[in-house]
């Protein structure tokens, strides 16, 4: 598994690397951790001509918590997010979803804007930034503009990111109430079968408000809005989690693959989901 | 001083037979300074990589070279048209089919060698594969066996004579252009003469599902010609260095004494790196064209899709028994896919392997076995997966086989083995498929198990998980799974089994220094088995030198003796037999001369520990140290100087290990997610060498079973693309899926062992795949399940619910 | 082919300089270039963490790096962590406690470990079966591996104690 040759660059100012964007077009890609672009360039499925390496810019990773909003740069590591106290404080599930995703290694390595970015379906931060309601920051030629995370996602691979943007940080409001992610994988390091972002918060012992993405359900991380919005204002019963799993399934659209035929993942995406909110509401 | 040195101190000090003795291995492997076939490099080393087909089956209508030989830094590029005029473009395999080096017209299945492009590093070999442009007409392929043998498809075109007949195969008649052979064992008339009468008959229809050893470093070698002094060495990841050796020789034409084989330190083997494979062969081909070294070294999907994979059996048995449960007879037939080229490694008279063993522990009196070996679209191989020859099939037949009756006679399947296990007093016993076990107490091993793990206790809990399931209480099962293994390891004696016509003795040479040191070879080969710890064991009480003074080497066929390597748990049964003969002969010679030394006469000294005394006189002796230096620097009348010996042990019979295993599990059934809650493992291997090495084989063996009835295989579409060839999909457990094992044992020496001791490194799998399946299915089995299908990963698992309306 | 970059690596406290083509891989760059085998190459894909060395301070899979990434990095490998005449604490337990067979895994898994008990000094056997999660053993079923290392944690916070 060797890739073919490519030109790299590893420029020290954003300037830099949107000039390299702007020169090579489709031709380049910028890399991050590399663990989703590098196994594909190893494969030569991602042909690459040139690669233009992020690590030499200041700025672009670290965490920050200001005024209500998280702030996440686009190079802070699935490690940086697990070991860091005052994140997991404010908002808990980024390090419960990180802990799931990949094996250590990788997680040294993993960065968010990676993950993100790539459209991979099997990444488990699209789901959750939907969840969360997150913005992505992009910058290119044009200057900076914001995305939000459920208008990022048009089809596996495919985002609203243009060639020659790249995503600099993610924001997102510190959340309330109770949280979880919840995962089934086949094994460390695997994809998930079916997993679930669920934010849930509580006025009166009921539901205020709720949010609801899953992961590797679809070609894109799927954000129901009808699934959030049949817990609200319900005490979270079977019934209403019920509700909430039927209409999630009436948004994903599974593929079989060697994890499992689609009625399989239809299934366990239900129980997941309902695993996922009966503990985000013990913990709202 | 002398004296305070007790007999136990001296025992203790030679650290031999039973002594969890640390192993000399780690400190170079604990320190990165382990030496595998990938950290070779040679002056001048060029790169070799293959171009593969991309189809399952299809014609070659042309490739074109011409790019990739323009690239700057590729030497050659091969293909079979090179190779034809040297007569290597097809070779023998080890079950005596012949396979393409190179595709010779077609290409049989996804991932077959087409050419060998030859260059200067990795990186430029690569890129060169790119650029070999090979036009290809696809055909219709063929994936599954029974297809196959209804097929007008011919598979393999060689095999029909030009009049369009089936010409006989390797192992006889063939009744389809897609047919390998017809193998038979026992007696079928009476066989279904008894079923069809029986009181109870059970059925089932299992598929051993495909899958593969991948031990962590894939196959490679490096070739080197030294057309200099006309010699070839050749590095390699080679389970049987001779084997290889004889076959190169006879291939190339290079007589033996002028080809090397070494193997180097081997990353896992698993029964992967047992078969000659094209890489060797070009590797060899392109040193001898280019003049340099040359290495190739597989990549992962590379080793998935094309080196030897294991099991695809399709198995159908019917047993059949008393009301009372006393077994009165089996019937099994096998549809065995061998896919494109019949490249299993099995001895020349077993092309299914000793599939008749597959009575089990149970004495069954009479039954019959039929396996049909079929050719498909798919990769050759049909190698023993950390087991003897097919072995882990048999185990696995029979052990679903009496949880099937089990359930028919509405019996607890663990007195269904009690009352039909083949008895203690019936030992040396000779199975109605023809094996003679060799010695065994089934019965003591089995209540030790079940009384460990209060195997009443645990059905109690079960019965009450059951009724708490079906009041709506849980949605967790529980499944105690048992299996009770005889493996047949250690081939084999010499009249029964040969490989290629090499008989399937082993050897050990020994040298003893004159300071009292010695150095073993042996020709059998480590994987990780920790042989240089163990045969020093061996050799250090037969011989009274230290472990510690004793070096083993192995896998280089210029200096170690002729031996058939190590695969099928045969290194101790055969090669530490022979260790352990060639030690006597030592011994024999140390008695003369401590006799002399003593002045008296040889019948009047006896061996002590690590000396020879004077009978009745304990305080006047010789140590072998002493002897050693005696034996070459002090003229000894009537002896040769020195003190060497060497031993080709040829065993009268294979050894039989067997075990109990109890496994208890939990399953979620609405994801199908499998927690072991506990996992119990008794082992009787015979005389234990090293306990510590014992528990590592199995705590192994255990998880490489855990693998294979949980998720791992090699899947093919229907167009026979490999739809798992990378470590994302072919499922290796890492440490936070495997539980932590109990071992226990009881000890059964082989009756015809030299030191009793029967193999133990392939027992775990062999018993653990039965084990971890009977627990799963057992867990369903108050639900209504009879048999289902392994791999067990959750989709199955949750399949297996969902048929049985537990979704519902 | 692209043109050959100039590498600056530090490797077990040994500055290294040498060409190489971006696309070349840390694992093969550091075996077949700077000869340190110790670190070998499993499955490509980072699944099997043969290959783990650690990097500017992480554990690393050096087959899914490329070398230009690396360039200016500090690297230990199992060669880096104990001599012959001073073996590392870990590598002391991995025979101890037969936490090894064919070897092959040892030395990405020793390193692995080593930073999993700097960053966790006192780990639960859940912690070391969690943290070595990213290393494939095919051998040892890594009973004896996890045995080896909370063995190792023991040793070093004995040790610590000792020194206070």
């Amino acid at each position: 598994m060797i890739p073919a040759a490519f030109e790299y660059y590893r420029p020290t100012s954003m300037e830099g690397v949107l000039a390299l964007l702007q020169e090579h077009g489709d031709e380049a890609r910028v890399l991050a951790g590399g663990h989703s672009l590098i196994p594909m360039m190893k494969l030569r499925m991602a042909d690459v001509p040139h690669l233009i390496d992020l690590q030499g810019i200041a700025g672009l990773s670290g965490i920050t918590i200001d005024g209500g909003t998280i702030r996440i740069g686009t190079m802070t590591t699935q490690h940086d997010i697990i070991g860091d106290a005052a994140l997991t404080a404010a908002a808990p599930i980024m390090a419960e979803a990180a802990l799931q995703i990949a094996d250590p290694q990788v997680r040294y390595m993993g960065t968010v804007g990676g993950n993100v970015a790539n459209g991979d379906p099997g990444n488990d931060m699209p789901g959750l930034m939907q969840c969360l309601d997150a913005h992505f920051h992009l910058i290119g030629p044009e200057g900076e503009r914001t995305v939000a995370a459920r208008d990022f996602y048009d089809s596996a691979y495919m985002t609203a990111r243009e060639d020659d943007e790249v995503l600099t940080a993610i924001t997102f409001a510190v959340p309330v109430g109770g949280h979880a992610y919840e995962k089934q994988k086949r094994k460390i390091g695997d994809y998930a079968t079916a997993a679930a972002a669920v934010q849930i918060s509580k006025e009166g012992g009921k539901v205020a408000a709720a949010s609801i993405a899953m992961t590797n359900l679809s070609d894109t991380p799927v954000w129901s809005e009808a699934a959030g919005a049949a817990l609200v204002g319900t005490d979270c019963g079977a019934d209403a989690i019920k509700a909430a799993v039927a209409a999630m399934l009436a948004d994903i659209d599974p593929t079989e693959d060697n994890r499992g035929p689609v009625a399989f993942k239809r299934h366990v995406a239900g129980i997941v989901l309902g695993r996922a909110i009966a503990r985000a509401w013990s913990r709202a | 001083m002398k004296d305070e040195v007790t007999r136990e101190d001296r025992v203790a000090g030679l650290k031999g037979l039973g002594c969890s003795r640390k192993r000399v291995e780690d400190a170079r492997f604990t320190q990165g300074k382990g030496n595998y076939v990938d950290d070779i490099k040679l002056p001048g080393m060029l790169h070799g990589d293959f171009v593969r087909s991309p189809y399952a089956h299809a014609r070659i209508k042309s490739i074109n070279i011409d790019a990739a030989m323009a690239l700057p830094g590729v030497t050659a590029v091969l293909t079979a048209k090179d190779l034809e005029p040297l007569g290597l473009h097809w070779m023998p395999t080890l079950a005596g089919d012949k396979q393409m080096v190179l595709a010779d017209g077609k290409v049989l299945f996804q991932g077959q060698e087409v050419a060998f492009v030859v260059a200067a590093d990795r990186y430029i070999a690569a890129d060169a594969v790119e650029l070999v442009e090979v036009e290809y007409e696809e055909l219709e392929v063929i994936v599954n066996p029974f297809k196959s043998l209804q097929s007008d498809v011919v598979l393999r075109e060689d095999l029909i004579a030009p009049d369009g007949s089936i010409p006989n195969g390797a192992h006889g008649p063939r009744k389809h252009p897609n047919h390998i052979f017809t193998w038979e064992a026992g007696e079928l008339e009476a066989t279904n003469q008894v079923i069809d009468n029986a009181e109870v008959v059970a059925e089932a229809e299992m598929y051993y599902h495909r899958t593969h050893p991948c031990p962590l470093e894939t196959c490679g070698s490096v070739a080197s010609m030294d057309k200099v002094n006309g010699k070839l060495t050749l590095w390699g990841t080679f389970q049987a260095p001779h084997v290889v050796r004889t076959v190169a020789s006879l291939l190339s034409g290079i007589e033996e004494h002028n080809i090397r084989v070494v193997s180097p330190d081997i990353g896992g083997g698993f029964g992967n790196k047992v078969g000659v494979y094209p890489g060797y062969v070009c590797s060899i081909v392109a040193s001898i064209v280019t003049g340099v070294p040359v290495k190739w070294v597989e990549d992962r999907m590379e080793n998935l899709m094309s080196t030897a994979f294991a099991r695809d059996y399709w198995m159908k048995g019917k047993i059949s028994a008393t009301k009372e449960g006393k077994i009165t007879g089996l019937h099994c037939h096998v549809t065995a896919d061998h896919g494109a080229f019949d490249a299993c490694a099995d001895p020349t008279k077993f092309p299914a392997g000793f599939m008749n063993i597959c009575t089990g522990s149970y004495d069954i009196p009479v039954a019959y076995l039929g396996v049909d070996g079929v050719y498909t679209n798919k990769a050759p191989g049909g190698v023993s997966y950390r087991c003897s020859f097919r072995v882990t099939e048999a185990v696995y037949f029979i052990e679903r086989m009496i949880e099937v009756l089990a359930i028919e006679l509405n019996m607890d399947p663990a007195e269904l083995r009690s009352i039909n296990f083949i008895k203690k007093e019936q030992f040396p016993y000779t199975a109605a498929l023809g094996w003679e076990y060799d010695s065994g107490d089934y019965q003591t091993a089995w209540d030790k198990a079940l009384l460990a793990v209060d195997y009443k206790g645990l059905r109690a809990e079960q019965a009450e998980r059951v009724a708490a399931f079906k009041r709506g209480e849980t949605r967790k099962i529980m499944g105690i799974g048992l299996s009770f293994f005889t493996e047949i390891v250690g081939a084999g004696p010499v009249k029964n089994c040969d490989i290629l016509g090499m008989g399937m003795f082993d050897s050990c040479e020994i040298r003893i220094h004159p300071t009292g040191s010695a150095t073993a070879r042996l020709g059998t080969i480590s994987q990780g088995q920790g042989h240089a710890t163990t045969f020093a064991q061996i050799l250090a009480s037969e011989i009274g030198l230290p472990a510690d003074s004793i070096t083993i080497e192995e896998g280089d066929t210029d200096t170690a003796p002729y031996g058939l390597g190590t695969y099928g748990s045969r290194s101790t049964p055969v090669a530490g037999a022979a260790a352990a003969m060639a030690g006597r002969k030592i011994r024999a010679k140390a008695q003369m001369i401590a006799a002399y030394l003593l002045e008296v006469h040889d019948d009047d000294v006896e061996f002590d520990v690590d000396r020879f005394a004077v009978k009745g006189a304990p305080e006047r002796f010789k140590t072998m140290k002493e002897i050693a230096y005696a034996s070459y620097h002090q003229a000894i009348p009537g002896l040769e100087p020195g003190l060497e010996a060497v031993s080709y042990y040829d065993p009268p019979n294979m050894t039989y290990p067997f075990g109990a295993y109890v496994c208890v599990m939990d399953i979620d059934v609405d994801t199908g997610v499998p927690e072991i809650r506990r996992f119990y493992a008794l082992d009787d291997c015979g005389t234990r060498i090293n306990p510590m090495v014992i528990e590592g084989q199995i705590h192994g063996g255990l998880t490489e079973a855990l693998a294979v009835a949980l998720g791992q295989e090699i899947a093919y579409d229907d167009i026979g693309n490999v739809k798992t060839g990378t470590l994302m999909d072919f499922f290796l457990p890492t440490a936070w899926e495997v539980p932590n094992y109990e071992t226990d044992f009881t000890v059964t020496p082989s009756p015809h062992h030299p030191i009793g001791a029967k193999g133990v490194g392939e027992s775990p799998h062999v018993g653990g795949v039965p084990c971890f399946s009977n627990a799963v299915q057992d867990a369903f089995r108050p639900f209504g399940n009879r048999h289902t299908n392994m791999p067990h990963d959750h989709w199955r698992i949750w399949q297996t619910a969902a048929n049985l309306g537990m979704h519902d | 082919m692209s043109n050959k970059m100039h590498v600056k690596l530090n490797v077990n406290g040994t500055d290294h300089e040498f060409l190489a083509e971006p696309r070349e891989l840390l694992i093969y760059a550091l075996r077949e270039k700077l000869n340190i085998t110790g670190p070998h190459v499993g499955c490509e894909t980072s699944h099997c963490g043969a290959c783990t060395v650690t990097l500017n301070g992480k554990s690393v899979k050096s087959c899914t790096m490329f070398v230009a990434q690396a360039n200016g990095a500090e690297i230990t490998t199992i060669e880096g962590l104990g001599s012959p005449d001073a073996l590392h604490v870990l590598q002391e337990n991995f025979k101890e406690h037969h936490g090894l067979q064919c070897g092959f895994c040892t030395p990405g898994m020793i390193t692995r470990a080593a930073k999993l008990l700097e960053e966790n000094p006192n780990p639960t056997e859940e912690e070391v079966r969690f943290g070595i999660a990213g290393n494939i053993c095919r051998c040892t079923g890594y009973q004896n591996i996890v045995k080896s290392i909370l063995s190792a944690a023991s040793e070093l916070n004995s040790a610590k104690e000792a020194a206070q």
